[in-house]
């Protein structure tokens, strides 16, 4: 028993010695990252959807695929084809590094990019879904009304398309939060500049050190969990007025 | 001012083909489901678009396949009541109806939308969302916010089908109001000829995407001329017949030969009755186009009765349907029924097949 006791109050202080010596910069890239690439998204998945629904049969089978392979292959893949597009030493990175002075590679910019290339397939799929199950009634009375393409688009298709845009959101977020493979080949692992959580689990892991790693999984679980229901609660209560089936 | 529509569309085997003119007034399109009369008013909203033709709305063009014109909808100015409202669900009662008002100014606004609330009697209800609202009040909020938008005509497409009898009854009444105020001209589709019968002075009947015959509501029901319009206009009796002389024809159907009051041309290929225009007699000759009957089969509905009686001395032919009020018989549905049924030779219909050539 005194054993036990021994065990656990030892646990406990390891727990909270790795707490105090912390560095939580991993906690805040990740979120910036996350939030970063999730606005991102947000707009060119919806822009593409738009695009797409609007276009001719071959059009929207190329472009589909296209956005869909980010989901299929490993995410390794989408960093190899980011390093060929960004590194300095190829003619698109050198034209931004010199002209604008952006660097991707190994900055916090390619973590976003990164992230954005692995979620946006998630957001452009489930806006298309939803904008495809749109009553197209609703769209004729509002030309009829004579509301522009695009005032009809964001007011009366978008949140039409409410439920379906909002969950893309959550799950694009939550992708982009938790994304590794492609950040950790276009943006490295720089402490306190691209490290982001799920590159500092890995690292910790390859030391041996199960407990830092615990706790930044448990900080990972935390945080995904507790935006998920904030934000499936906050679409249920904005969407109320929806018929429930 | 007119309203000038002439449009072809070929959708697969349907070919839509339809043309019309109309002043100013409320024109009804009777049609059954699927004969191309809402895609007419797509095409005319500028929804769809037709294959070749023109509309012409007080002479501004709307659509000319030949000039290369076709204006979206915004620009039409044409108000389209959806058979589901198509209210945004997104957007309150209020916001629904701000959606189509062109005004810039926010007090110009909130003043027209305060005006048409009134109006359709939704105060209360500004802030409510469409799931909110009874049948009823999604129409008039659908209506309100149609109105609002200052349409020069306004398409009704099938505006009852989704209501129940009693609300549809309460609802006409406002509807003819509404229609008689707006400044402009209307069109209702419908397969209903009752509502047709009650909201508009001039009809059309509309079959396989072709209108076939446009004349005052009165007329059209008392001679629809098409054996099509007379079964829309609700004709259950209609035969093809054989032509004896100027004035006699047989009814093929029924075994029956029945004298009339015009003069019948070559055209002619059938002949409707009324089920109400049938009359109880005594047989004696005194009334004209008289003919023994048999009971085949009896429908009590709740303020008529409906009887299938054939000719009794050709039992192999079809029966015909005859309908009888119940005061007029007090209720009792077996005393109605005597020896023999006449017609009045003015409440013979003479009609034409018009697929018969085809």
């Amino acid at each position: 028993m005194d054993r036990l006791f021994y065990m656990k109050g030892y646990a406990m202080e390891a727990v909270l010695n790795i707490l105090a010596k912390l560095d939580w910069s991993p906690l805040y890239i990740s979120l910036k990252t996350g939030v970063a690439a999730t606005i991102f998204s947000f707009f060119i998945g919806i822009f593409l959807a738009r695009k797409v629904l609007k276009a001719g049969p071959r059009v929207k089978a190329i472009v589909d695929g296209i956005l869909t392979l980010p989901m299929v292959l490993p995410p390794t893949v989408a960093g190899f084809f980011l390093l060929l597009i960004f590194s300095k030493r190829r003619p698109f990175g050198a034209f931004l590094f010199e002209k604008f002075d952006i660097k991707v590679v190994q900055s916090w910019a390619g973590c976003v990019i990164a992230a954005i290339v692995i979620a946006l397939p998630l957001m452009y799929k489930n806006a298309r879904a939803a904008f495809e199950q749109v009553d197209a009634n609703l769209i004729y009375a509002a030309r009829t009304l004579g509301m522009s393409e695009t005032k009809i688009f964001w007011k009366v298709v978008v949140p039409a398309a409410g439920p379906g845009v909002a969950s893309g959101t959550i799950l694009t977020f939550a992708r982009a939060l938790g994304e590794y493979g492609a950040t950790s080949m276009l943006a490295g692992n720089i402490p306190k500049k691209t490290a982001t959580m799920s590159q500092r689990i890995a690292m910790v892991i390859q030391d041996g050190d199960y407990m830092t790693a615990g706790v930044w999984v448990a900080v990972m679980v935390i945080i995904a969990f507790v935006i998920v229901v904030a934000m499936n609660l906050l679409t249920s209560g904005r969407n109320k007025h929806m018929k429930k089936w | 001012m007119a309203l000038e529509v002439y449009i072809k569309k070929k959708l697969g085997d349907f070919v839509l083909n339809a043309a019309f003119n109309a002043d100013r007034q409320c024109i009804g399109i009777l049609g059954a489901s699927g004969c191309g009369k809402s895609m007419m008013l797509k095409c005319i909203a500028g929804i769809e678009t037709p294959d070749e033709g023109y509309i012409k709305l007080d002479g501004r063009v709307l659509f000319d396949s030949n000039q290369k014109i076709n204006l979206p909808p915004q620009k039409r100015h044409v108000g389209y009541l959806f058979q589901n409202y198509a209210l945004f669900p997104s957007m309150t009662v209020e916001e629904n109806i701000r959606s189509g008002i062109r005004l810039k100014d926010k007090n110009a606004q909130r003043a027209v939308i305060k005006q048409y609330v009134q109006q359709f009697h939704l105060q209360g209800l500004e802030k409510h969302y469409p799931s909110q609202l009874s049948g009823g009040q999604q129409q008039r909020a659908a209506l309100a916010r149609m109105l609002a938008a200052g349409p020069e005509m306004i398409l009704l497409d099938e505006p009852f089908s989704a209501m129940d009898a009693h609300l549809k009854d309460a609802m006409q009444r406002e509807m003819a109001g509404i229609i008689e105020q707006f400044n402009g001209h209307s069109l209702i589709v419908s397969h209903s000829r009752d509502e047709l019968y009650k909201l508009c002075p001039t009809l059309a009947v509309m079959d396989r995407g072709s209108l076939l015959y446009m004349n005052e509501t009165k007329k059209v029901f008392d001679d629809p001329k098409y054996v099509q319009a007379a079964r829309l206009t609700g004709c259950k009796n209609i035969s093809p017949i054989r032509k004896i002389d100027n004035r006699h024809i047989e009814a093929l159907d029924w075994g029956i030969v029945l004298e009339t009051a015009e003069e019948i041309d070559d055209a002619v290929t059938h002949v409707g009755i009324r089920a109400h225009h049938l009359i109880s007699c005594g047989g004696h000759g005194t009334m004209k186009n008289e003919f023994p009957i048999e009971l085949v089969d009896t429908l009590e509905a709740p303020f008529e009765i409906q009887y299938f009686v054939r000719n009794k001395e050709t039992p192999d032919r079809q029966p015909l349907w005859w309908k009888v009020n119940k005061h007029e018989v007090n209720g009792a549905a077996d005393t109605a029924v005597g020896e023999y049924l006449s017609v009045a030779p003015e409440d013979i219909m003479l009609l034409n097949d018009k697929y018969s050539n085809i």
